[in-house]
């Protein structure tokens, strides 16, 4: 195919963290994985993009197997994804996940949002929890809100809550699917703000992202998918720049100009 | 006037009898109703084909029929000793278990299913996932149709007081015997169970208020 990958300067093949190997997956007669190859270092950012039906949201949500694979491989830190069951549940808690809607549990408030996955996952003593779960609070600038329900919370507000939830796990990396794609212009920034301070942490981070924007500032790399495939990879700096796929020119010819 | 005062005794027995069944067969139900609901949409093929036999079997079952089993079967091949209580709140139970379980089910399906992604995502195990997110969320949902289901459950037990249980049928069927006018005793059987109904329909009437509060 016209894939055309370039090698990353910023960490070492060796310490790879999450490998996808020939992975394939259908909706009906729609092939929206074809024979993917990925993998990303520890510390790495990497940022997906592509058009819409690309297959870039189910990509990621098929690496915490919230979308089950056809054939192919993923391995997490070297241990392949197992099968539905304790095992998964396990390698979930080490993956964190943030998603487009925020999926906040709308019957628990901000601060029990971030505690239930250290009490019940973790099994961490609940002053603990709460203890941490307000520091990560504070950390992503919503720690006046913790005692507020969901709802009760702007959009921005909930996705850094998202984000604070996921944190408390102490991921290895954290998946963000589409994350200020149901935001109102204004609340992007302080979403992204976070994400960035984030990969400034060294966070191992895959997002899939309509934020031109951050992919430039934060990516380490761009892996640009269209109709299911992985057409092209590349820092941002030379994707931007320089796209050498057809399939990318186009894209970013429709995005860029205004 | 006098069937009521003159027996008043036994129409309390016949009332509690029937408070009785009704309770306990609620509670099997409701256990049993939550856990095959939770089977049915379970990631796991040979439950949700258990959960799916189970409510079809007992909900397009007549209970006078479950009732006949219960009483002439079960006793015969597996359990000879069972005492006739026992027996009628398992085959209420059971059978009102199946209704329970497909308004659970309802309940289940109108939590997003983002919420149970999530809770998947910061890696809860399909139970923890229901008990703690799903079926809290559910909880507002399935309120209105269970209080309809229970009442069902407490005229249903009536069966069992035609199957050697002391509940307020099974007074009516003994007064008739004794003589009593039939109407007059209709008239005092009716309203005693309209008073057990009716406290259902009030406590459920509470139980929603309480978790319209809540939100």
């Amino acid at each position: 195919m016209a894939e055309v990958s370039v090698t990353k300067d910023a960490a070492p093949a060796a310490d790879e963290l999450v490998a996808l190997k020939n992975v394939n997956k259908h909706f009906g007669a729609l092939h929206v994985l074809q024979d993917i190859d990925l993998t990303i270092a520890a510390g790495e950012v990497v940022v997906v993009i592509g058009p819409s039906g690309s297959g870039k949201s189910t990509l990621c949500r098929a690496i915490n197997r919230l979308e089950t694979v056809e054939s192919g491989t993923i391995t997490i830190d070297g241990k392949p994804l197992p099968q539905e069951g304790k095992e998964l549940a396990r390698l979930r808690a080490d993956v964190g996940m943030v998603f487009q809607s925020f999926n906040l549990f709308a019957h628990k408030t901000v601060l029990e949002n971030v505690m239930l996955g250290q009490v019940k996952v973790r099994k961490v003593e609940k002053a603990a929890a709460a203890q941490k779960a307000r520091a990560l609070l504070d950390r992503v600038g919503v720690g006046t809100q913790a005692d507020k329900y969901p709802a009760q919370l702007s959009g921005g507000q909930q996705q850094r809550v998202a984000i604070a939830r996921a944190l408390a796990m102490d991921p290895k990396v954290m998946l963000f699917d589409e994350p200020t794609s149901a935001l109102d212009p204004e609340m992007i920034n302080e979403v992204l703000e976070v994400m960035q301070q984030l990969a400034r942490d060294g966070m191992t981070m895959i997002v899939v992202t309509h934020e031109m924007g951050f992919a430039r500032s934060a990516a380490n790399r761009v892996v640009f998918m269209a109709d299911g495939r992985i057409v092209e990879q590349a820092t941002p700096d030379e994707f931007f720049n320089n796209p050498r796929s057809d399939r990318a020119k186009d894209f970013l010819s429709k995005i860029l100009h205004h | 006037m006098n069937v009521l005062l003159d027996n008043l005794s036994l129409f309390r027995e016949g009332f509690i009898g029937t408070l009785e069944l009704t309770g306990a067969s609620a509670l099997v139900a409701m256990v049993l109703g939550v856990i095959i609901a939770g089977f049915r949409v379970s990631p796991v093929p040979p439950l949700r084909i258990f959960g799916a036999l189970w409510v079809t079997l007992l909900r397009n079952t007549p209970l006078t029929l479950l009732f006949l089993v219960a009483f002439f079967v079960v006793p015969k091949v597996l359990f000879p000793d069972l005492d006739s209580f026992l027996l009628a709140v398992c085959a209420c139970g059971f059978y009102t278990s199946a209704f329970v379980a497909e308004a659970v089910r309802s309940g289940i399906n109108t939590v997003p299913l983002g919420q149970a992604e999530a809770a998947r995502s910061i890696g809860m195990t399909f139970t923890q996932t229901m008990s703690l997110v799903v079926l809290p969320q559910a909880t507002r949902t399935v309120v209105p149709p269970l209080s309809s289901i229970f009442i069902a459950l407490t005229k249903n037990t009536a069966i069992a007081g035609a199957f050697n249980n002391v509940d307020l049928f099974n007074v009516s069927k003994t007064l008739s015997n004794d003589g009593y006018d039939i109407a007059v005793i209709f008239l005092w059987i009716t309203l005693a169970y309209l008073i057990v109904t009716y406290a259902i329909n009030g406590l459920f009437r509470l139980l929603e208020h309480r978790l319209e509060v809540a939100r």
